[in-house]
């Protein structure tokens, strides 16, 4: 195959899969746009004849997605800020700080991974009922504060820094605390942006742990009030693309806005790890 | 403050959390397991009784676990090796110097990985719809007659898989890209100077060279393919004929609404312990395999 052939036909593959890979996400866009019942015609439309923001309106207005939309955006936060609170606490204790057993503690941790969350699931779920926290925020948001996979990114990051400058910190008379504030978070940034990604999109994306925790549609975050309403209203399809698309935009465009440090970081992770 | 002390004072606020919501639960799922725990105990706890291991012996005469772990099973043998081949396609293409506008291609590729599972599988339910949908519009424009994708029991699964493939094949590749820029570029030079082709080099030097990357990333996949639940709770409910029913949805039943925590505890506990032999197997093979040449997962 000569070099010209070769070019066209890698591009080519590219191009097509990266159509296949964003029509879904375009049409789900145009769709959303279109007047009730006109995605039901035959050859499917792509493109609204009048584009219309009826079908946001009937979701804001009528089936409460401004209330699942804020669950959603509240919750994901704040499982961002503990999660990087702690998992940023653990990981630096994991690789700077000396105590008894550590390596033993640490391989525990990551050997607890080969353990699926769902296991865990049905006695949380009794736990919670027990002390009052099923359908509520707290229900959602305390099991994720914390996780293996946080601490070990962390951990990795974190040995690469110099032990000179904590020692010297040390010697200066800096606690412990003041250290970890001071030297060693501003140190840490990269990871720190990385990791709030992730989390956040987890966190945002989750699925069966909110829909077994949320019992009533108050607290609904947008994955469960969305699967709510496709059993509901199956055949609406314009309006369940508007549903799809609020659901999707915000973590879209906080990819698009961030993915070099998104990307970057678990390319990293990938390599290390 | 000493410094163990201060490690411990950092520490406890994770452990606390993993301690409290991860360890103590997965104690309590294998006591659970071994407990009628039902609606009745659920209302009053003096209804609760010992079974021992009565709950795991039902289930495994129980057709519809079997079928669950068929469904699964399917699931994860069609979908990873289909998953990563996608993968590794697209981590190939985009590593290849002749490759234009990259980081665009490595975004639009990507941005499958971000978006919500609800939400793409409202769309895809939409794309594979029987009357309106536009794959059935296509395949009649080759005069194939349409096909009922989400309602037969033979096409659920197989749509089901493809729409795991497209979301998910962006986290591997950026995985195998990472691995691919690894590979020191001395050796493909080497091969070119003797004359090897661009097969050869992919056999030779690319496959084995991300060995360890494709067994780490195939052990991911498994245990996350083997997690099935989202996929076919929105699009298919668990039908047509439960031929999309996975273990976990079975667990999710059999505990959040018929509320036999106890039997669904032990569906629970032998997906585990399914998914740990199957990880274990894995990791065997790979060792036996290594001083021979590594076979692509």
């Amino acid at each position: 195959m000569n070099p010209r052939t070769a070019k066209l036909l890698i591009n080519g593959l590219l191009l097509g899969a990266s159509a296949a890979a964003l029509f879904p996400l375009l049409w789900m866009l145009s769709v959303s746009l279109m007047h009730p019942g006109e995605a039901g015609a035959l050859p499917p439309p792509l493109w609204p004849a009048h584009a219309t923001l009826h079908n946001y309106r009937e979701l804001f207005l009528r089936a409460g997605m401004g209330r699942y939309l804020l669950n959603s955006l509240a919750v994901s936060t704040a499982i961002t800020a503990l999660s990087l609170a702690f998992n940023l606490m653990a990981g630096y204790a994991f690789a700077k700080l000396r105590f008894a057993g550590r390596e033993r503690l640490f391989r525990a941790l990551l050997g607890a991974l080969v353990i699926p969350a769902q296991v865990a699931m049905l006695p949380l779920f009794l736990l919670l009922k027990t002390v009052g926290l099923v359908d509520s925020y707290a229900g959602v948001i305390m099991p994720a504060m914390a996780t293996v996979f946080g601490i070990f990114l962390v951990r990795q990051y974190a040995r690469s820094m110099p032990d000179e400058l904590l020692e010297a910190a040390r010697i200066d008379g800096a606690g412990e605390w003041r250290i970890f504030v001071q030297i060693v978070l501003p140190l840490m940034k990269p990871i720190m942006v990385t990791l709030a990604i992730y989390t956040f999109l987890t966190a945002w994306n989750d699925f069966m742990w909110p829909l077994i925790v949320l019992t009533g549609q108050d607290h609904y975050t947008l994955p469960i009030g969305l699967a709510s309403l496709a059993r509901e209203h199956a055949q609406d399809t314009e309006l369940m693309m508007a549903g799809s698309v609020v659901t999707v935009l915000p973590v879209l465009a906080l990819f698009l806005l961030l993915q070099r440090y998104y990307l970057d970081g678990l390319m990293l992770g990938s390599v290390k790890g | 403050m000493n410094a163990p002390r201060a490690a411990w004072l950092f520490l406890a606020p994770a452990l606390l959390v993993l301690g409290i919501f991860f360890l103590l639960p997965v104690i309590g799922a294998l006591g659970l397991s071994l407990t009628d725990y039902d609606l009745y105990a659920l209302a009053d706890i003096h209804n609760l009784r010992f079974v021992a291991l009565h709950n795991y012996l039902a289930l495994l005469q129980r057709p519809l676990f079997w079928s669950a772990l068929g469904h699964t099973v399917y699931f994860v043998a069609v979908g990873v090796p289909l998953s990563m081949l996608t993968s590794l396609g697209a981590a190939l293409l985009l590593n290849s110097p002749l490759a234009r506008c990259k980081p665009f291609f490595r975004t639009a590729l990507f941005a499958p990985v971000v978006t919500t599972v609800v939400a793409v599988a409202v769309i895809w339910r939409y794309l594979f719809n029987t009357k309106y949908g536009i794959a059935n519009f296509v395949l009649g424009q080759l005069g194939i007659h349409p096909i009922d994708w989400l309602g037969d029991p033979h096409w659920a699964m197989p749509t089901i898989i493809l729409f795991a493939v497209w979301k998910n094949f962006g986290y591997n590749m950026i995985i195998f890209l990472a691995g691919l820029q690894a590979i020191p570029p001395e050796l493909y030079e080497a091969a070119r100077i003797d004359g090897a082709s661009a097969w050869r080099q992919l056999r030779h030097i690319t496959v084995p060279m991300l060995g360890p990357t494709l067994l780490m990333v195939g052990i991911l996949t498994v245990s996350g393919y083997f997690q099935l639940f989202a996929e076919p709770y929105v699009m298919t409910e668990g039908g047509p004929l439960q031929s999309t029913t996975s273990v976990l949805y079975l667990m999710y039943d059999e505990g959040f609404k018929w509320w036999n925590l106890g039997s669904a505890s032990a569906v629970a506990f032998l997906l585990f312990l399914i998914m740990f032999a199957v990880t274990a197997v894995m990791l065997k093979l790979a060792r036996c395999g290594e001083p021979r040449e590594q076979e692509p997962a």
